[in-house]
């Protein structure tokens, strides 16, 4: 046979789906969010955003290099980093800070401890709390620049959940409605709920993520939240628990950072427990906490839970657990 | 009725447009026939023709080599050249008795029997005699199948159909223009169990064989037709008896221990074949298919042809073949040499343009699940070919490694290109040697 073939062990065929198909798939049901987050905060936005990515990926590339590694830089993972920082940050953040941000992501976070897939924290949100621990009043400061289209609490001026903590939901309080569609004050690409929930059924119909941990999050969070509401003497009150759900980063948190693959259980019933966890935790740290927020610590610290997660959720083999006859 | 399935698979492109659509045509073959003494699990088979013997069609020519084993026939006339070493398929080297065809295809005389004549040990003499054995790949010995401790406790006896391979349709054809030979069949097997009923599992992509086969099997008693969701590895035996009767077993487990014969429905012909018409194996189905391939067809083919030949009879290879399989694309064998022989557990032989193993780049794991979501056995494809990697042999095994069914729906389905199948695969391999040691 004058041809070479080529030989393998089975299987012989491959899904089309590859690593740095799925990052782009991510990066793609991000856009809008991205862009309303441009259109309600203005072009700085978009400047942000910039500066947040290109030095993500430049970090990338300038440890591979040095470090004599494989450049990574094609699997899409760094871009992925990069527009997740600058969404969780105000728009009206000195640019120095997304590129501090994402030398702590990059380089600290995921290439110290082995590169993509052995983070044992998502990055972003790890440059983020970086950034919150070291620089608070940079990184919470919301104050309502010229080119802001949207609408604040009359009383605070401050974030919808920010003044909900304050002072609970008033007549002057930002509409829920307003809070859905993201003509309020926030985190560049968190504010508006229906531009992430566009996003996630992006990323729901082509199956790069499933409902298990968005959904048990979303839902221990409120069930946890109405139980707050009827204990602390509060009522069940319909607005209040939207707020929380469409106020401050959840939405952003529960479809696009709690379902990072790598910090994730790959077990399915682990999947549903730390969903669990992180609705408790963030309603604990939004509830009683200091801080107005709670979803990053909550997913961050989730994350370290997830080896042990997965010890304890393993499932029973085939065979080994079902009917027998 | 709703179909029936089992948890995880994948949907590869199925690729079976290709050939489904040729009917089975007989192929003759020309040069020297080669039967490898082992075509089967279990002891190879022991030669009983010497250099120079004039052998017929259908004469024994090797005898089985113990219970575990199956007895191998000529397949044409011709006169026996030696016996050697040759190439098969799987890329190993098998002693093989090879015979000069004398182009004349005169058999021996074969006697036929009624089903109602022959007492149950009869029944298993003939299979074993015919040297039946899972033609559906795994190649084990039908009559020891068909021997469980307890006939009396097995209740389903399934007949294979559901052909999840991509490409294959030599058992479609079989279905859609011989099923009463698989019914004849079935017939026989129910006869060695009085408690079973007979169901012939189809997948659901084979809407024409179901519909003929229910309307066959609609006045037979003890005899069903059962729908499956097309999904791969639906046929896998554990699946397969997860979908048609809810019971699970395990890698230590027979199928006996749930109740359930399961047989392809080529063995299930063989049997026919075996004992009422008296006729050994000597021939299969094979499909030859591909985007390499420049006439995809389904051949009945003798056992002991050569493969190359049978390529050349489906019009040959078009310029850029870049891999040959013998089997199905997931859990087929990769050949590099042509020169080898049709089997009585070759079920086809794909020739693919494009190898998308060799073209694609293993990068590193990002934990997505995917493969544990997909896989059948339920195990953890990502941490066992882990543990595997760093050979770590007392975690592969806790964490069940010896449950994977190898059926390669973690490595098709993994975005980083991993080959975790194959991992597992030598790590199994291994963990079974070592226990073999103690």
């Amino acid at each position: 046979m004058e041809q070479m073939l080529h030989v393998s062990s089975n299987p012989h065929v491959r899904s089309k789906v590859s690593t740095n198909r799925i990052m782009q798939m991510v990066v793609a049901a991000l856009l809008p969010a991205t862009v309303f987050g441009i259109w309600n905060f203005g072009l700085r936005a978009l400047l942000v955003i910039l500066v947040s990515v290109i030095s993500s990926v430049a970090f990338e590339w300038l440890y591979d290099h040095f470090m004599h590694k494989e450049n990574t830089i094609g699997d899409f993972s760094a871009v992925v980093t990069g527009l997740l920082l600058a969404l969780n940050m105000p728009v009206s953040i000195p640019l120095w800070m997304p590129v501090l941000g994402s030398a702590f992501a990059i380089i600290v976070v995921k290439q110290l401890f082995g590169g993509l897939g052995q983070n044992i924290m998502n990055p972003a949100l790890a440059g983020r709390c970086f950034l919150m621990i070291s620089f608070a009043g940079r990184m919470t400061d919301f104050a309502v620049s010229d080119s802001f289209r949207g609408v604040v609490d009359s009383v605070t001026g401050a974030t919808p959940l920010a003044a909900l903590k304050d002072h609970g939901f008033t007549q002057g309080s930002v509409s829920v409605w307003d809070m859905f569609l993201g003509n309020t004050q926030g985190t560049i690409g968190e504010t508006s709920a229906l531009a992430i929930l566009i996003g996630a059924a992006i990323l729901l119909i082509f199956k790069v993520i499933d409902l298990k941990v968005p959904l048990t999050y979303i839902g221990s969070f409120s069930v946890f939240v109405i139980l707050y509401m009827l204990f602390s003497g509060m009522g069940f009150d319909g607005n209040y628990l939207l707020s929380h759900l469409f106020g401050g980063g959840l939405m952003l948190g529960a479809w696009f950072m709690a379902t990072d693959y790598v910090t994730t259980p790959i077990t399915p019933l682990g999947q549903i427990v730390y969903g669990c966890c992180l609705g408790v935790l963030t309603a604990v740290f939004r509830l009683f906490g200091g801080s107005a927020e709670g979803v990053s610590y909550a997913i961050i610290f989730c994350n370290l839970l997830v080896p042990l997660i997965e010890r304890v959720t393993r499932p029973a083999a085939f065979g080994k657990g079902g009917k027998k006859a | 009725m709703g179909l029936l399935t089992f948890k995880g698979g994948v949907h590869p492109y199925d690729g079976k447009e290709l050939s489904k659509n040729y009917p089975i045509e007989k192929y003759l073959p020309k040069g020297e026939m080669v039967y490898p003494l082992s075509q089967h699990i279990g002891a190879p088979a022991v030669p009983l023709a010497a250099k120079g013997d004039h052998m017929l069609a259908g004469q024994k020519i090797a005898d089985a080599g113990g219970f575990v084993s199956a007895p191998i026939h000529a397949s044409v006339s011709g006169t026996v050249k030696g016996i050697e070493q040759r190439l098969t398929s799987t890329g190993s080297m098998v002693n093989s008795i090879i015979i000069e065809n004398d182009q004349q295809y005169e058999e021996i005389e074969f006697t036929p029997a009624r089903l109602e004549d022959l007492s149950k040990e009869e029944i298993l003499k003939r299979i074993q005699e015919g040297g039946v054995v899972g033609m559906g790949g795994a190649g084990f010995p039908t009559h020891v199948k068909l021997s469980p401790k307890e006939p009396d406790k097995i209740e389903y006896v399934l007949v294979n159909g559901a052909e999840c391979e991509p490409y294959l349709t030599s058992d479609y054809r079989r279905m859609l223009e011989e099923p009463e030979k698989i019914i004849e069949g079935l017939r026989v097997m129910l006869a060695l169990f009085d408690n079973a009923k007979g169901y012939i599992c189809i997948e659901d992509n084979k809407p024409d064989c179901i519909s003929k086969m229910k309307e066959l099997v609609a006045d037979i008693p003890r005899m069903e037709v059962k729908e499956l969701m097309t999904k791969y590895p639906q046929g896998g035996e554990r699946t397969l008896i997860y979908a048609a009767t809810g019971r699970e077993i395990n890698s230590s487990m027979l199928p006996a221990d749930a109740g359930c014969v399961v047989d392809n429905v080529d063995t299930v012909v063989a049997v026919y074949k075996a004992v009422i018409l008296g006729r050994p194996v000597m021939s299969r189905i094979v499909t030859v298919t591909g985007d390499a391939i420049s006439q995809p067809k389904n051949f009945t083919v003798l056992t002991g042809t050569n493969m190359g030949e049978l390529i050349q009879a489906a019009g040959g290879l078009k310029d850029k073949a870049s891999k040959i399989i013998s089997g199905g694309p997931m859990m087929g064998f990769a050949m590099y040499d042509l020169n080898v022989p049709c089997i009585k557990t070759t079920s086809a032989f794909l020739c693919l343009e494009k190898d998308p193993v060799s073209e694609s780049r293993q990068t590193a794991c990002i934990n997505c699940g995917k493969c544990v979501s997909v896989c059948p056995g339920r195990v953890l494809p990502a941490r066992l070919a882990t543990f595997a990697e760093h050979g770590d042999m007392e975690n592969f095994q806790k964490f069940d490694g010896m449950e994977c069914c190898e059926c390669g729906c973690c490595s098709y389905v993994c975005p980083a290109k991993r080959p975790l199948t194959q991992s597992i695969k030598s790590m199994r391999k291994m963990v079974l040697a070592s226990r073999k040691k103690k």
